[in-house]
């Protein structure tokens, strides 16, 4: 087979209608062009932490999307918040408030005020 | 008692008011210094910083210098009222000293021509009288325009001025009040003793005899009342700078920063902010988007009262960190570290969270340079093969550091308040750079550069691409044509008014062509938009900014708009029909074979 440089990914399945979507909105409404996004993966292939290892953006925006946070708090940690991703995004979503804020709502921090 | 009179009481009450107050504020502040201030201040406490700094308290607490070389007229009105109060206190001071027969008591001063009446026609005391009316003239004319401006912002030369709270309104009033009473009092105490000088006696022989003997008491004791107003709430209101920036400059030349957290001494700076308002005039978030609630004034004055937590929030959110109002504040306030420290996510992700980087092996560099061209330099690759173009031909042997895995330099995270994750951050590129044995660093990034420069300590030299290739040019090791191609130059607000770089960039132009001037450059170039300060602004925000920015850089015509930054770059390329090209890919193009 020749090779593309890239892989399919396992599929995934989970229960939509079981998925707590709090959050998930919360995070619409606190980045509304996150709405805007057609999953085409453009941030995750030129983000700058999957070049030293597996962290992929777009899978974690994703999943967050879809109600299922379990683990996702430790990947997002692994971000540089270096900003590439939002200048490649083709949709123009606001990905590094994206990721702040799911920082931000799976682990509330103790601002100083 | 001799020499005193009831009315004198407001007064002294407030007096004492406003020194226990501000005694207790700036003990409990001294108390909240960090370890590494605390220990600046024991070793140089009494050192020869203290000359400087009086200097410095003398021209800008009472002189307001910086003030004046932006805006004359705002410059002129503060410091009348400065200036002119504190020889109004000095000279009354030592006239009082002089003339004043029986005890001494401190308000004897304040109201010397109440306790004292009769004054020789020549001779020191008259000398003094009229001084001292020429000073009170000095000060009501800036009084005069304090309340023109606040009709008619525009005479003064502001845009805007401070949207002030109620309490601030007040003491102003109360401030605005002392001096005109200080006039009429002695103006209708001239008219019964005729101990005045050219203005209050003048104004006072416009009275009539029974009509001063009336309003005497009345007008002394609104006086006395006004200072004592204006002192008891002065704590408690933006008038406070008056005292914490002679404070603040002291630290200041002691050696002390802001660290990431709210310290004392970010308290002090607090205070030290007169809520004068240059901050806002060319604050692109207001220029161009009419946003005029997060400027640093408002921000200042949210931490400083603690009372709105959420636009606390809202406005440390909202702001690109452009260093443009850094750059505006007269009392040179570090708005930036504020900022940040108003974004502080605090300390609750202990983890190390960048392991994925540790085996990252330095490449053996001895002898080379290495460059970094940051991340964003990844997606404008043209950038780094012009530079690689500019190594070769300058015969420079250089290692590309992140070539094809591009680390970050952890600025955005310390922007967001991520600092400890920012620091981990640090701490492995700087093991990384100190493995590799380079000479010297080189980036095309003015975000990277900053923090290089700033937050890092490297062992080796850091320089931008815009001042290597100067000094390649200047050493002769770069040869370049002159072409007839005009530029316009475009100040990334991070090399710019961050690392101040203003004149390595325009030198390489000229060689390589003709630089032509904006309206808005060096100090005053107007940001760009994409800044990574900012992550609340939407797109349509962003290119409403980007096309501010590009408007004042096309406007003479350019054949090329050039920049120094990958992000600037991407931001004007869509923006323009003009080529914009970064400041080495223009070099590459002009090096002589
Ligand atoms: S690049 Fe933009 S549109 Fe594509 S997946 Fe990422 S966020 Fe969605
Ligand atoms: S901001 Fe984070 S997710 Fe986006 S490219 Fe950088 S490291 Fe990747
Ligand atoms: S921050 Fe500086 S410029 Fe802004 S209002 Fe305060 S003193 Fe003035
Ligand atoms: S840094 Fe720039 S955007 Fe932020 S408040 Fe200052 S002038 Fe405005
Ligand atoms: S500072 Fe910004 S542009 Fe520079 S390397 Fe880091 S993320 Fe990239």
């Amino acid at each position: 087979m020749s090779n593309f440089g890239f892989t399919i990914k396992k599929t995934r399945s989970f229960n939509l209608s079981q998925a707590d979507l709090r959050m998930a909105n919360r995070l619409l409404e606190e980045v509304p062009s996150y709405r805007k996004c057609i999953g085409c993966g453009g941030c995750a292939a030129t983000c700058s932490a999957r070049q030293f290892t597996d962290f992929d953006i777009r899978k974690v925006h994703n999943t967050f999307r879809r109600g299922q946070y379990d683990k996702l708090a430790d990947e997002l940690r692994k971000c540089m918040l270096c900003g590439k991703c939002t200048l490649v995004c083709p949709r123009g979503v606001n990905l590094r408030s994206l990721i702040i804020n799911m920082r931000q709502l799976l682990t509330p921090s103790n601002e100083t005020f | 008692m001799a020499n005193f009179h009831p009315f004198v009481v407001p007064f002294v009450l407030g007096t004492i008011g406003l020194f226990v107050i501000c005694g207790y504020k700036y003990v409990r502040w001294i108390k909240q210094f960090d370890r590494k201030q605390q220990a600046l201040i024991r070793k140089n406490m009494f050192s020869t910083k203290i000359l400087p700094a009086i200097w410095e308290m003398f021209c800008e607490c009472l002189l307001h210098l910086r003030i004046s070389k932006k805006n004359w007229r705002l410059g002129y009105m503060h410091r009348s009222i400065a200036f002119g109060w504190f020889l109004l206190i000095v000279v009354g001071a030592i006239e009082s000293r002089i003339g004043i027969k029986g005890p001494f008591h401190f308000w004897c001063a304040i109201f010397y021509r109440f306790f004292h009446h009769n004054i020789p026609a020549n001779g020191t005391e008259m000398f003094f009288t009229q001084l001292m009316d020429l000073i009170l003239l000095y000060v009501l004319s800036g009084i005069f325009l304090a309340m023109l401006k606040k009709i008619h912002s525009r005479i003064l030369g502001m845009k805007r001025t401070t949207k002030h709270t109620i309490m601030d309104t007040t003491v102003k009033i109360s401030l605005w009040a002392i001096f005109p009473l200080r006039l009429l009092s002695e103006s209708v105490t001239a008219r019964l003793y005729a101990n005045g000088g050219f203005l209050t006696q003048s104004i006072g022989d416009l009275f009539s005899r029974p009509v001063a003997e009336f309003l005497e008491l009345p007008l002394w004791s609104l006086y006395s009342i006004a200072l004592c107003v204006f002192f008891l709430m002065m704590p408690f209101t933006r008038y406070m700078h008056i005292f914490t920036e002679v404070f603040l400059i002291y630290f200041r030349k002691l050696g002390l920063r802001d660290s990431v957290k709210m310290t004392g001494y970010t308290k002090y700076e607090l205070s030290a902010c007169s809520r004068c308002g240059m901050c806002i005039d060319r604050c692109p978030l207001y220029n161009t988007l009419d946003i005029n609630d997060v400027q640093s004034v408002y921000l200042l004055r949210n931490l400083r009262n603690l009372e709105h937590h959420q636009d606390i929030l809202a406005a440390g959110k909202n702001c690109l960190m452009c260093h443009q109002c850094a750059e505006d504040c007269p009392v040179n306030i570090d708005l930036m570290s504020i900022r940040r420290i108003s974004r502080d996510k605090g300390d609750t992700d202990m983890a190390d969270n960048y392991r994925y980087l540790d085996p990252v092996k330095g490449f053996n560099a001895i002898g080379r340079v290495a460059y970094f061209g940051g991340c964003m330099t990844q997606l404008t690759p043209t950038i780094s093969e012009s530079m690689k173009t500019i190594f070769d031909a300058a015969g420079v042997k250089y290692w590309h550091l992140d070539g094809d895995r591009a680390i970050c330099c952890g600025r955005p995270l310390m922007q967001q308040g991520f600092n400890k994750q920012a620091a981990d951050l640090r701490r492995k590129i700087t093991e990384l750079i100190g493995s590799c044995n380079a000479t010297a660093l080189v980036t095309s990034c003015p975000i990277c550069y900053n923090t290089f420069k700033h937050e890092y300590n490297l062992t080796i030299p850091v320089y931008h691409h815009t001042e290597y290739i100067d000094s390649l040019i200047k050493s002769g090791k770069l040869s370049v044509k002159q072409s007839d191609t005009t530029f316009t130059f475009h100040d990334p607000c991070d090399l710019g008014r961050g690392c101040g770089i203003y004149d390595q960039p325009r030198a390489v132009l000229k060689a390589v062509g003709q630089l032509k001037k904006v309206s808005a450059e060096k100090e005053n170039s107007v940001c760009c938009g994409m800044n990574l300060g900012n992550t609340v602004l939407s797109l349509e925000q962003q290119t409403k900014l980007r096309d501010a920015s590009l408007k004042v850089l096309t406007e003479p015509n350019p054949d090329v708009v050039v920049t120094a930054c990958p992000m600037c770059k991407k931001a004007f390329r869509h923006g323009t029909e003009v080529n914009v090209k970064d400041i080495a890919e223009v070099v590459a193009e002009e090096i002589k074979k």
